[in-house]
C-alpha cells in the first residue's frame, strides 16, 4: 500500500512510523525499543535528561544517524542503507539545530537558496523570490544580505528555520533551537515556530519550553536513558506525569 | 553625574606621525637602541648598494671590459648590459629565434588566462574561466609545435618561459589533485583512504631531487610499454605530484576546521556528498588554508630551480651557465640580483594576492 492509499485508508495520513527502533554507538545502546507514530500536522515536543537520547532519535528521522534494528518509515519511504531513499527523506524533512549551522561563507538568502537551486533544480531568481519569502515569514526580509556572522543568534537561528522551509518539507525536526539562545531572543525564535505550527506543518521539536509544549504540541514524549518513558497531551504530562522518572525530571526543570 | 559628560579630546597626544613614532620606535631604552642599530645598519648598507646598482651602473656594453671601461674604476658599479646582453637567452632558452613570437603569444595568453581566475568581478567571468581551463592545451600547442605549426623540441625550452611553464602547470594542477587526495584521506572507503595516505607520506618522504632523478632515468620504466614522455613533461608530472601531496596536507588542515555541524546541515538540506563539497565544505577549508595553500605555490615555484640538476636550464640555470662565458666573467653579483628579483617579483605577487583574497572573503565570522 503506497503511502497516498493509506492516507485515504485511514482518513489521516501517518508521516513518520517508528516501530521497535534500536540504535548502538559501539557498545552503547542508546535508544531502545523506540515506537512511535506521528500523523500529519501533528506537534511533538520531546524533553528529557541530557544525554538521554533526545538528539539521536530527531537524528534517525533523517538518517544523520543510523538505527541498527527496527524500522523507520517517513512519508512513505522506509529509511535503509538505500541512499536513493535516504536522499528522498532529506528532501522532505528540514532540521533546525541547536547551533543554527549556518553556512558561513553564504548570505542569509544564499544560505536559503543553495539546497533549492542545487538539490530542487529551481531556477536561480525563482529561489530568491521564494526565499525572500520565508524571510519575511520569519520577519528577517532586510537581513538577507548580511552574513551569519553579522547577525544575533535569535536572527541566525530564523535565518536557519527559513532556510529549512525554502525546501517546501513536509515534516520539521527541531533540535533545542533555542537552547544556545540568550533569553531575550528565544521569543522571536518561539513566535516563528508557533507561526509554523499553526499553518499546520509536521512538528517534532526537541525542547524543555513549556510555554511552546503547552501552545502547540499535541502530544509530549519525556525520554529517559534511550526509551520513551511516558507520553502524553501537555496539560496531562505536565500536571499529571505518570512516571517517577518524569515526575524527578519535571521537578527539575520546573 | 551620568550621561552629562561632554566628549573631551585624549589627554597625551595618541595620534598623529609624532605619537606613532614615540609609541612604536622609542617606547622604552631597548626600543631606542634596537631603532638606533637598524638605522645604522640600513645607513650603512643601503646607499652603497644604489651607488652600485643604480649610480655607477653601465646599461649597455658588449662585454665586461667594455662595461668597465666606462666607470671610474673597475666593478665600481653594475654591470647590468651582462644581463640586457642575454635577456633573450634568460627569456626564451634555446627557442629558435624565428619561432619567438609563439612564446610571447603564450605570454600574453597566459595573463589573460590568469585575469578570470584572479578577478572575481570580471564581467562575463564564466567564459573567462572557460578560455582559463583550455588555455594550457593551446600554449601547449602552441609551444610545441605540431598540427601544422613547426615542432620544437622540449629540450629547447629554457629560462624564464620553462620556469613559468614548470611553476604554472605545478600550481594549477596540484591544487585539485590536493583536493581529490585530502578528501581521499577523509573518505569512508578504507582502500582509497589508505591509498591516498600512501601516496602522501610516500611523496613527502621522499626529497624533491630524488623523484627529480627518478624522473630523469627510471619514469619511462614504470609507465605502461610504449608511452614515452619526453623529459620535461616526466618532470612537470614530478613536480606537480610533489606539490600535490604537500596541498592534500595543508587542505586536510583547513577540511579538519569545518565543523559537524557544516556536514549536517549540508546533509539535512539534501545535497550529495560532491555539492556539500562544491559549495559548502570545501569554499569554507580553502579560504582557511589560503596562507598554506600560497605557501606551497611559493615553495613549489622555488625549488623548479632545482630542475638544474637534471640539466633543464631554467632561469637559474641558465644564469649559472652564462657565469662560465669568458667576456663576461665575474659578474656573478649583477646575475644572481636579477634572478633573485625575478624570483622575488613573482612570489610577492602571489603572496599580496593571497592577502588581498583573504580580506575579500572575510564575512565575519
Ligand atoms: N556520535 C556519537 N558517538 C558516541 N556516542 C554518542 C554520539 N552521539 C551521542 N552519543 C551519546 O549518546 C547519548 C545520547 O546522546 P544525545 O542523543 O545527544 O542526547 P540528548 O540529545 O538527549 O542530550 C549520550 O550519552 C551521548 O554521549
Ligand atoms: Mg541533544
Amino acid at each position: 500500500m503506497s503511502s497516498a492509499e493509506r492516507t485515504k485508508a485511514n482518513g489521516s495520513e501517518i508521516m513518520i512510523t517508528i516501530e521497535s527502533m534500536h540504535k548502538w554507538f559501539g557498545d552503547f545502546h542508546v535508544l531502545k525499543d523506540i515506537n512511535l507514530e506521528v500523523k500529519r500536522g501533528a506537534k511533538i515536543v520531546i524533553c528529557g535528561p541530557s544525554g538521554s537520547g533526545k538528539s539521536t532519535l530527531i537524528r534517525c528521522i533523517n538518517r544523520l544517524e543510523e538505527h541498527q534494528q527496527g524500522s523507520i518509515v517517513v512519508d512513505g519511504t522506509e529509511l535503509t542503507s538505500d541512499l536513493k531513499n535516504i536522499e528522498i527523506v532529506r528532501s522532505e524533512v528540514g532540521m533546525v539545530f541547536q547551533h543554527f549551522n549556518l553556512f558561513p561563507h553564504l548570505t542569509a538568502l544564499e544560505n536559503c537558496t543553495v539546497a533549492p537551486i542545487w538539490v530542487r533544480k529551481t531556477p536561480k531568481a525563482e529561489a530568491e523570490e521564494s526565499a525572500m519569502e520565508y524571510l519575511e515569514r520569519v520577519k528577517i526580509p532586510e537581513q538577507a544580505h548580511k552574513y551569519p556572522g553579522q547577525l544575533s543568534g535569535g536572527q541566525q537561528q530564523r535565518v536557519a528555520i527559513a532556510r529549512s522551509l525554502c525546501m517546501n518539507p513536509r515534516i520539521m525536526l527541531f533540535d533545542e533551537p533555542t537552547s544556545a539562545l540568550d533569553p531575550e531572543m528565544i521569543k522571536e525564535v518561539l513566535d516563528v515556530m508557533i507561526e509554523l505550527a499553526e499553518s499546520g506543518m509536521t512538528m517534532l521539536v526537541v525542547s524543555h519550553e513549556m510555554g511552546f509544549a503547552t501552545a502547540v504540541a499535541d502530544s509530549v514524549i519525556f525520554m529517559d536513558e534511550g526509551e520513551i518513558i511516558e507520553s502524553n497531551d501537555p496539560h496531562n504530562f505536565f500536571n499529571n506525569p505518570q512516571h517517577e522518572r518524569t515526575k524527578l525530571f519535571l521537578s527539575q526543570i520546573l | 553625574m551620568p550621561g552629562t559628560h561632554p566628549d573631551m579630546p585624549p589627554p597625551v597626544k595618541t595620534t598623529g606621525p609624532v605619537a606613532w613614532v614615540r609609541q612604536n620606535l622609542f617606547s622604552s631604552p631597548l626600543n631606542t637602541v634596537l631603532t638606533l642599530l637598524s638605522i645604522w645598519f640600513l645607513w650603512s648598507i643601503i646607499p652603497p648598494f644604489l651607488d652600485w646598482a643604480f649610480v655607477n651602473s653601465i646599461w649597455t656594453a658588449g662585454n665586461r671590459q667594455e662595461c668597465w671601461d666606462q666607470m671610474a674604476s673597475p666593478a665600481l658599479g653594475a654591470c647590468w648590459a651582462f644581463i640586457e646582453n642575454r635577456f633573450s637567452l634568460f627569456t626564451y632558452g634555446f627557442y629558435p629565434g624565428h619561432l619567438h613570437w609563439r612564446v610571447n603569444v603564450s605570454f600574453i595568453l597566459l595573463v589573460f588566462a590568469l585575469i578570470p581566475l584572479l578577478y572575481e568581478k570580471l564581467p562575463y567571468r564564466k567564459y573567462g574561466l572557460i578560455y582559463s581551463a583550455v588555455f594550457p592545451f593551446i600554449t601547449g600547442w602552441l609551444l610545441v609545435g605540431g598540427y601544422g605549426l613547426e615542432s620544437v623540441d622540449t629540450d629547447k625550452f629554457g629560462g624564464i618561459m620553462l620556469t613559468l611553464i614548470l611553476g604554472v602547470t605545478g600550481i594549477s594542477f596540484s591544487l585539485p589533485i590536493g583536493i581529490m587526495l585530502a578528501l581521499g584521506r577523509q573518505s569512508n572507503m578504507p582502500v582509497l583512504r589508505i591509498l591516498c595516505v600512501l601516496f602522501i607520506e610516500f611523496i613527502r618522504g621522499v626529497p624533491l631531487i630524488t623523484l627529480l632523478f627518478v624522473a630523469s632515468t627510471m619514469l619511462n620504466y614504470f609507465l605502461p610499454p610504449g608511452t614515452v614522455f619526453d623529459l620535461l613533461t616526466r618532470v612537470l608530472i614530478i613536480v606537480t605530484l610533489f606539490a600535490s601531496a604537500y596541498m592534500a596536507e595543508v587542505i586536510r588542515g583547513g577540511l579538519q576546521a569545518i565543523t559537524k555541524g557544516q556536514h549536517e546541515a549540508g546533509d539535512s538540506l539534501g545535497l550529495t556528498y560532491w555539492q556539500a563539497n562544491r559549495l559548502i565544505i570545501l569554499p569554507q577549508a580553502l579560504k582557511i588554508s589560503i596562507p598554506g595553500i600560497v605557501n606551497t605555490f611559493i615553495g613549489l615555484y622555488k625549488d623548479t630551480t632545482l630542475v638544474l640538476i637534471i640539466g633543464m636550464l631554467d632561469l637559474l640555470g641558465l644564469g649559472d651557465a652564462s657565469l662560465a662565458d669568458a667576456q663576461w666573467a665575474g659578474l656573478a653579483n649583477e646575475i644572481y640580483i636579477f634572478v633573485a628579483l625575478f624570483f622575488f617579483l613573482t612570489c610577492f605577487g602571489m603572496s599580496r594576492y593571497s592577502i588581498y583574497l583573504e580580506k575579500k572573503l572575510h564575512t565575519g565570522h
